[in-house]
């Protein structure tokens, strides 16, 4: 019997519940840990309880595989990973909230144990990076590039439905973890020798090396991806140099993918190997080397901060001259430091572990590669202020996030220039300095221009206007709760506090760590508008409604169509003769045109690919976690068959028959003449139905 | 060379294949980046073969563990396949051959098999000697970076054999051609990480 | 299936792939025994060893390039070869500095990795 259960379930046991230990050894700490644990498991089981339900109830469980889960359409696989992303944010930023609360009554004590605050800074970090970030920026782009550069689709379609199951499959994973406990307690770099099984034999580290291993796989899929489709599918017309800045920085984005998580891939693995077959890559003993692990991992860490950074950029980029009413300003030198950026961001990541002990002069050539980085970024800020300079700018809400941004990135970047001295980085190593900075980069610079990227292509994408009184709630709110969670952070650095101790004894701590401890609390307010904006908006959805697609006044191609877009995008394929094409035939009166004929469109068929990537995937990381190893051959054995099994179907796509695209577009250009334009000063009321009264000579230069 | 501009790397098929020959240049580009990316993963071993090459902890080194003759016949097996996969293609190409396509198909086959299985065997005669992962450092260097590329090779002819299954089931129709193309470039591709490995991990150990 | 005749031109131009695929092969060929030859059969100093190795293995992998997938630098517009030239910057960077680091790494605390 007892063989039979470790067959069956390897060595998952009763103590991987979150209650355990607080049943078996009830103390004051075991049961706050206990019941904290207990609360987060239950919240993830009620989530997906109740998600179940209300799918049952309104019976919609076909509607989500037909035209979801199924769906190869780049919009519609965009939003679903939005929808992991938005998710995982909550987890994390509740996550991070319990961490600063932690610190704020951590003198001397607090109410974690440092074992809980270990597993929780670990999965923020990693859900923030992994399968917040990244699954983020990857559906903005997967949504917007497509329509920007007038495709109907990406290159390859089931790959991307590929990525997205192994997405998923981790976010799952690292969801979990939460009921099956517990988490790595190595931080979302797991530096060996701490993550090697002589010191963490647990599951734990096994999670974050499946969850991250799945997450990589997916990603270097996307970079793959994204760049066949920029380099081979932009319509006639659309040169290189024509595409939107939006564009440029996803091609980027995806270089930056395809180079830089191998190495991640690589250091996971090694990892992995060294855990599961008592290989000697990073171990203590037996010719073992940890500095390899630090090394390899930071190939990838750097290559990866400007993944997250660059299609905040371009959203930026978009948005400032959107807003502005301008044509960007410097698209040129914005294009070209984007490239030096991408370059530049392979050659610098030693400064992550100045400490470690190399020559100085070998320091001295990364710090100093680290600051040319400061060069470029600096010609994208000067652009960005000089495309609102002299324009009509809106102060709408993603401008809002836009100025926060601009702003406070180059506070953060300032302090970069400071970390990269390596002889002051000596001193602020692993200290709260540190997390100040990188917090500094990474809510400015990432989750701002996620959030909006949300704002401004939400129209676009469901055909409605996101509500903005809550919106402005939000954006402020994030603004003013990241200044003050993590200002005092830079001060707690410099009086020694280092990054990730659950408790101090320097009374001098006490007032910044509850200065950030308040900052928490207002994001945490900045969180809940976040809901209630959606909440809002979805009750407003039809005063709101934007359905012929334009509701900004856009400039390139994604707003030249219907909102939602049907899933070829374009009923013909439009050509493009300069920048801003569509601010250029809005002008020109060439919008809103009957095509001289349609033609069949052949689009991608649905496919389950996805969907069983994903439980495969998922299956296969749980049981390798657990050593469940019956199910590890299973899954793999079903994933094998599948992969081949797809190589033999042939009909895999469908064709819209002519009459149908004209009989679709043709009622949209009805409604289209049938809907009073507006001017930008009616833009945020409810008669902006998504038509733009076309631009005044004076508002383009 | 040939006379219109080239699409894609590897062998182009040319206009009397059209529907292969335009859906090629996106999916046989796409799996070129892919390659371009398993690279990276490759350097990346490599240079952590020679980060570890001190890493013997007393066990057994290059000297004691490997041995000039199999790797010489790995690398001739590996080298023909290449060649005779070559020769497929180009059946493929000009005379949409069947049978020819078939025989060179098999003949690179067997000696992707033969390769996977001598290189099963070295392993095994390193393992007799002492020379396991768990040795040292240096070892487990070494068995990530080899067998990693005999992974390769395995997921090659896998591969191979589905298509040879494909090519019974719907004839040499387009889906096969680009497959056809993208797993030359595999083949091939697979032929230069094993310079690599011969000649920086068996010669340069040897030397 | 079809047992197509081919036309002059196509007939021409199998004969240079065919060429080109034998080339490849021959020059490959001999880009491979002459390490092997060197090491089994001669006395030569480590350091011309390694040298000869490098280079022919440098070479072998261009040969491999040009002959057996048929990228040269000649031809133009030609993403796969921006390509390839990116991925060595790369490796150049990521391989190089590895090797850098590490080893200056070694010289300063950890000798006995040195091999
Ligand atoms: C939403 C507001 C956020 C708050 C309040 C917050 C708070 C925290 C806290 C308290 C820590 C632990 C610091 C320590 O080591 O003592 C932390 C670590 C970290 N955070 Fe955040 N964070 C936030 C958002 C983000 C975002 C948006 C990202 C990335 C996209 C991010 C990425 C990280 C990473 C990578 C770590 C390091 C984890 C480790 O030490 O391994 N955080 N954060
Ligand atoms: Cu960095």
């Amino acid at each position: 019997m007892n063989h039979l259960s470790d067959l069956l379930l390897g060595r998952l046991g009763r103590d991987a519940l979150p209650f355990w230990e607080m049943l078996k050894d009830p103390t004051t700490s075991s049961i706050i840990n206990g019941i904290i644990a207990t609360g987060a498991a239950a919240m993830v089981i009620l989530g997906a309880l109740v998600v179940a339900g209300l799918l049952t109830w309104y019976g919609k469980w076909k509607i989500l595989w037909r035209d979801w889960l199924t769906s190869p359409d780049h919009k519609k696989i965009g939003i679903m990973f939005i929808i992991i992303a938005m998710v995982m944010l909550l987890r994390a930023v509740i996550e991070a909230a319990i961490m600063r609360a932690q610190q704020a009554l951590g003198l001397g004590g607090g109410f974690l144990s440092p074992e809980h605050f270990g597993q929780l800074f670990t999965t923020h970090g990693t859900i923030m990076i992994f399968f917040m970030a990244m699954p983020f920026l990857t559906g903005v782009i997967n949504h917007v590039m497509p329509l920007q550069i007038g495709a109907r689709d990406l290159s390859f379609p089931v790959m991307n439905t590929v990525s997205l199951g192994l997405t998923a499959a981790g976010a799952a994973l690292v969801m979990v973890s939460l009921v099956l406990a517990p988490f790595s307690t190595g931080g979302w770099s797991g530096y060996p020798p701490f993550t090697e099984s002589a010191v963490n034999p647990g599951a734990g580290v096994d999670y974050w090396i499946w969850a991250v291993t799945l997450s990589t796989l997916s990603s270097t899929l996307t970079g793959i991806n994204f760049a066949v489709t920029i380099y081979k599918k932009r319509t006639r017309g659309m040169n290189l140099m024509r595409m939107p800045l939006f564009c440029w920085v996803s091609l980027c984005t995806a270089i930056l993918m395809i180079f830089g998580m191998p190495p991640l891939t690589v250091a996971t693995a090694l990892l992995a190997l060294d855990r599961y077959l008592d290989f000697h890559f990073f171990t203590a003993d037996l010719g073992g080397n940890m500095m390899n692990y630090i090394n390899l991992f930071w190939a990838f860490g750097h290559p990866e901060v400007y993944i997250l950074i660059l299609p905040a950029f371009g959203i930026y980029s978009e948005i400032f001259a959107n807003f502005s009413g301008k044509q960007l300003y410097g698209y040129t030198t914005l294009v070209i430091a984007t490239m030096a950026i991408a370059v530049l961001s392979f050659t610098v990541w030693l400064h992550h572990f100045f400490t470690m002990g190399q020559s100085a002069h070998v320091n001295a050539v990364f710090g100093i590669a680290t600051m040319l980085i400061g060069i470029p970024t600096g010609v994208k800020i000067y652009d960005w202020m000089l495309t609102m300079y002299r324009g009509r700018v809106r102060f709408s809400i993603p401008m809002v996030y836009a100025l926060g941004f601009l702003m406070l990135f180059t506070l953060g970047g300032l302090s970069g220039i400071i970390l990269a001295t390596p002889s002051v980085d000596y001193q602020v190593h692993n200290s709260l300095f540190l997390v100040a900075h990188f917090h500094n980069m990474l809510i400015p610079g990432l989750l701002f221009g996620m959030l909006a990227a949300y704002n401004y292509w939400f129209p676009k994408a469901f055909g409605f206007r996101l509500e903005e009184r809550w919106g402005y709630r939000a954006a402020f709110s994030w603004i003013i709760g990241f200044m003050l969670a993590f200002f005092p952070l830079y001060a707690l650095g410099l009086l020694g506090m280092p990054r990730r101790t659950v408790t101090f004894f320097t009374p001098a701590y006490l007032p910044w760590t509850l200065a950030a401890g308040l900052g928490a609390l207002v994001i945490l307010f900045a969180v809940y508008c976040l809901i209630m904006q959606l909440w809002q908006s979805v009750r407003l959805r039809q005063e709101n409604a934007t359905p012929i697609g334009d509701p900004w006044d856009g400039r390139s191609l994604e707003w030249a169509t219907p909102a939602p877009p049907p899933e070829y995008n374009f009923p013909v394929l439009p050509e493009v003769y300069s920048h801003d094409p569509f601010t250029e035939q809005k002008s020109g009166g060439r919008a809103y045109q009957r095509p001289e004929r349609y033609a069949d469109i052949t689009m991608p068929a649905n496919t389950a690919m996805g969907v069983i990537t994903a439980v495969t995937g998922f299956l296969m990381a749980f049981g390798l976690t657990w050593y469940m190893w019956w199910l590890v051959i299973a899954s793999g054995a079903v994933a094998l068959i599948a992969v081949i099994a797809r190589g033999y179907a042939r009909n895999t796509t469908r064709v819209i028959p002519a009459a149908e695209v004209q009989r679709t577009h043709e009622r949209w250009l009805d409604d289209v003449a049938r809907t009073t334009p507006v001017t930008r000063d009616h833009e945020h009321t409810r008669a902006n139905r998504g038509l733009a009264v076309p631009p005044e000579q004076g508002a383009i230069q | 060379m040939s006379t219109q501009p080239s699409r894609h790397p590897g062998l182009n098929l040319g206009e009397p294949h059209a529907e292969a020959h335009s859906a090629n240049e996106e999916f046989v580009f796409g799996f070129w980046v892919f390659m371009m990316s398993d690279f990276i993963i490759f350097g990346l071993l490599f240079a952590t073969y020679a980060t570890m090459l001190g890493g013997q902890a007393g066990g057994p080194g290059p000297d004691e563990l490997f041995e000039l003759r199999g790797a010489f016949i790995e690398t001739m097996l590996l080298l023909v396949s290449s060649f005779t996969f070559g020769m497929a293609s180009l059946a493929l190409k000009y005379r949409e051959d069947r049978k020819w396509l078939i025989i060179w198909l098999l003949i690179s086959l067997v000696l992707g098999v033969a390769f996977i299985g001598h290189e099963l065997l070295d392993f095994h005669r390193m393992f007799d000697k002492g020379g396991v992962p768990s040795r040292s450092g240096f070892l487990s260097a070494f068995f990530a970076l080899v067998p990693l590329h005999g992974l390769h090779v395995t997921a090659a002819c896998i591969w191979l054999i589905a298509l040879l299954g494909q090519i019974a089931v719907h004839g040499l129709d387009h889906g096969v051609k680009i497959s056809l193309t993208r797993l030359a470039i595999l083949w091939h591709f697979l032929d230069i990480v094993w310079i690599g490995i011969f000649s920086l991990v068996y010669l340069g150990g040897l030397a | 299936m079809s047992h197509r005749e081919l036309s002059a031109a196509r007939a021409r131009e199998r004969a240079t792939e065919l060429k080109s695929y034998i080339t490849g092969f021959i020059l490959a060929l001999v880009l491979t025994l002459i390490p092997f030859g060197l090491l089994a059969f001669t006395q030569l100093s480590r350091m011309a060893l390694f040298c000869t190795i490098g280079l022919c293995a440098l070479l072998q992998v261009v040969v491999h390039f040009r002959f057996f997938l048929h990228i040269t630098l000649a031809r133009n517009k030609r993403e796969d070869l921006q390509l390839i030239l990116f991925t060595t910057l790369i490796l150049a960077i990521m391989c190089g500095g590895t090797l850098w680091i590490l080893f200056n790494l070694y010289t300063r605390m950890l000798p006995g990795m040195i091999p």
